[in-house]
């Protein structure tokens, strides 16, 4: 990338903008998302009896609807991010393009 | 029926599934030996009116390859829905199938454990890198990693790193396809090795990336609406109700309550999260799957592949789950799919096998078995056109030529690369044959966890990072996942034969990562050379292209 165009990024707003939030965001939900994931192996590896534990009368046991959130959940966040980056973001990196263009 | 020999096969194949804390069977690795099966044609013709329906792919294809760009990533023509769905394909492996079906068929609820491991890296992937790798690489993931640095000795990495981890992921497909063919079709073990040995060869010399990723998505296809007629054909017999399926599950398995909860899966917490961060970490050094980012137009849609194929991925392991289930119900209580003394015929990593021919008879199992094979062929062929991308663009282009090859001799170099990789592949498939290779897959994770991934994640993300830093980290990345996975029970006493492992734990990322991490943080701060210098200044527009697009290849096109 040529140096003019490294500085005329560097001097609009919209770039900055754009990192700062897309980073946070990223990574809240990279934190997130390890939080269910690790939370749930260590559930596993802790209290194996928690989750073994009947819901109600039949043999339906809270591992399922648990295992079956972390799916869900994984889904769902991407889902997440893929929109807003998809929408918010990659408005502000048209704007950034056209800028530079001009 | 009566011919076979029963008194192998069940044993092995069950000690196959649960070996290293069952850690190495899904996404494509270890079925274990296999006894012959009688021969079943109408799952070979259906397997080959898919061979021939993927040659005319690989023909209509073969006339859009004609550059490099075209050979390694389609001429980046690739929509991000199609891409997930090859994505996705690459994830769903024969193994993942068949061994993840099995383990809930054999455990119920640790299968499910074991499926979430594996899908857990999607989002990371999506938020850190996804978008990142599409605007700074072209046709390797060293383009990415040696965006700002000196070319030679991260491009030597990757390339390293890149042909470890296919070595390992081929080795364990090729075995699976031969052990596979033995168990579906009555072949011959070479029989199958020396067939994905050739028609991948033709898929991707003659179709590059656009063939490779074509027969992924209609394997892909094939596989999720195959599974997805299982799981309904299932689920009707119980009115829908997942509370009938498993309390008939409860009542039928020998455990009784305990398929509902976890099991001996995880035994100690380091291993659990060892293993976790293999997988989840691993995904996102996969050299194929990493690959698979340049084959899409934009930013835009590298985030959409994702996105389709998190959602492919997690659909695809709740049908197996319920498949799991279904095959305790249907499966394990028809004498016709078990021996005399009470065991599957060919093995647990069959049940989903025989239970497409309960819910659907024999031309189903056909399918099923067509099916199952047809994926490994996929599997293996974009393996091999990553493995060549690493020797003909890193090695050859960027080390050898610095970066005066041409494109056309760069394309022939490639091309020669995958005669070589698919020559290897098939003599590797036999001489593997008889080896345990349960630790194969997982180690491939656990390198790619170790090794590429902090090389990448680093380059792009810390501003740091220096061309030393990067290399020297990398490598002790990878050699302490080999050397730890060598002394580890999978290896020492598996295969070795040693009684106790100096490694005690499942996996080895725990330790390898975080120290791969740490040499890249230190060797790189205390890096005051030159080209230190210049790595770091070199981080700006880097990030900027980055996060931006702007300059990235065929950014041209929004």
């Amino acid at each position: 990338m040529q140096d003019d165009l490294v500085q005329k990024i560097k001097r609009d707003p919209n770039y900055h903008q754009l990192v700062s939030s897309r980073s946070r965001f990223g990574w809240v939900l990279t934190a997130l998302m390890m939080l269910v994931y690790y939370g749930y192996i260590l559930l596993i590896a802790f209290d194996k009896e928690f989750l073994a534990k009947k819901t109600g009368d039949g043999v339906m046991t809270w591992g399922m609807p648990i295992g079956l959130f972390v799916i869900v959940f994984t889904v769902l966040v991407t889902g997440v991010y893929v929109r807003r980056a998809n929408s918010r973001y990659d408005e502000l990196t048209h704007a950034i393009q056209e800028k530079v263009k001009a | 029926m009566s011919t076979i020999k029963r008194h192998l096969a069940a044993p092995l194949l069950s000690a196959a599934l649960l070996a290293a804390s069952g850690a190495a069977f899904a996404a494509g690795a270890d079925l274990g030996q296999a006894e012959r099966q009688p021969t079943n044609w109408t799952a070979i013709i259906m397997f080959a009116v898919f061979v021939v329906f993927t040659l005319f792919v690989t023909k209509w294809a073969a006339a859009k390859t004609r550059s490099a760009s075209d050979f390694y990533t389609a001429g980046g023509g690739i929509t991000g829905f199609q891409n997930g769905l090859a994505i996705a394909g690459d994830f769903m492996s024969a193994a993942s199938f068949l061994g993840i079906s099995a383990s809930v068929f054999l455990n119920g609820y640790d299968g499910l454990i074991y499926a979430i491991g594996f899908l857990v890296g999607w989002p990371v992937i999506t938020f850190l890198m996804a978008e990142r790798l599409r605007n700074l690489g072209r046709f390797t993931f060293a383009d990415v990693a040696a965006y700002r640095f000196k070319q030679e000795p991260i491009r030597i990495f990757s390339a390293s790193g890149t042909l470890v981890v296919v070595a390992f992921y081929l080795i364990a497909q090729m075995v699976g396809a031969g052990q596979l063919i033995k168990l579906l079709f009555g072949l011959e073990y070479w029989i199958a090795v020396v067939l994905v040995g050739t028609l991948m060869m033709i898929y991707v010399l003659f179709g590059g990336m656009t063939a490779t990723t074509w027969v992924q998505i209609i394997k892909a296809v094939m596989l999720l609406g195959g599974a997805s007629f299982m799981a309904i054909a299932v689920l009707a017999q119980f009115n829908f109700s997942p509370e009938a399926l498993f309390a008939k599950s409860v009542e039928l398995h020998a455990k009784k309550d305990a398929i509902m909860g976890p099991g001996t899966f995880i035994k100690d917490p380091v291993s659990a999260i060892s293993f976790g961060m293999a997988l989840m970490f691993g995904t996102a050094g996969l050299p194929h799957i990493l690959m698979r980012f340049f084959t899409v137009p934009s930013a835009k849609e590298a985030r959409k592949s994702v996105f389709w194929a998190t959602t492919w991925i997690a659909y695809f392991y709740i049908l197996t789950f319920i498949i799991g289930f279904g095959a305790i119900v249907l499966v394990s209580t028809n004498p016709e799919f078990k021996d005399a003394a009470g065991k599957l015929l060919g093995g647990n990593n069959m049940a989903a096998v025989h239970l497409a021919k309960a819910v659907g008879g024999n031309v189903f199992l056909g399918f099923i078995s067509a099916v199952a094979f047809a994926t490994i062929l996929a599997v293996v062929a974009g393996l091999t056109l990553s493995g060549a991308s690493a020797v003909s663009h890193d090695l050859y282009a960027t080390v050898i030529k610095k970066g005066k090859a041409g494109g056309g001799s760069e394309l022939k170099v490639s091309k020669i690369t995958t005669i070589i990789l698919g020559i290897v592949a098939v003599v590797l498939g036999i001489v593997f044959e008889k080896q345990n290779i349960a630790f194969m897959v997982s180690l491939a994770f656990a390198i790619a966890a170790s090794a590429n991934f902090p090389v990448l994640f680093m380059s792009v993300l810390w501003k740091d990072c220096t061309t030393r830093g990067a290399t020297i980290g990398g490598f002790v990345g990878l050699i302490t996942a080999v050397g730890l996975t060598l002394v580890s029970k999978s290896v020492w006493v598996d295969v070795l034969g040693h009684a106790d492992a100096l490694f005690p734990y499942a996996s080895p990322a725990i330790f390898s990562m975080p120290l791969a991490f740490l040499c890249i943080v230190v060797f790189s701060l205390l890096d005051k050379s030159g080209r230190a210098r210049i790595d770091r200044a070199g981080f700006e527009a880097q990030q900027m292209r980055s996060e931006t697009g702007i300059g990235a290849a065929g950014a041209a096109a929004h």
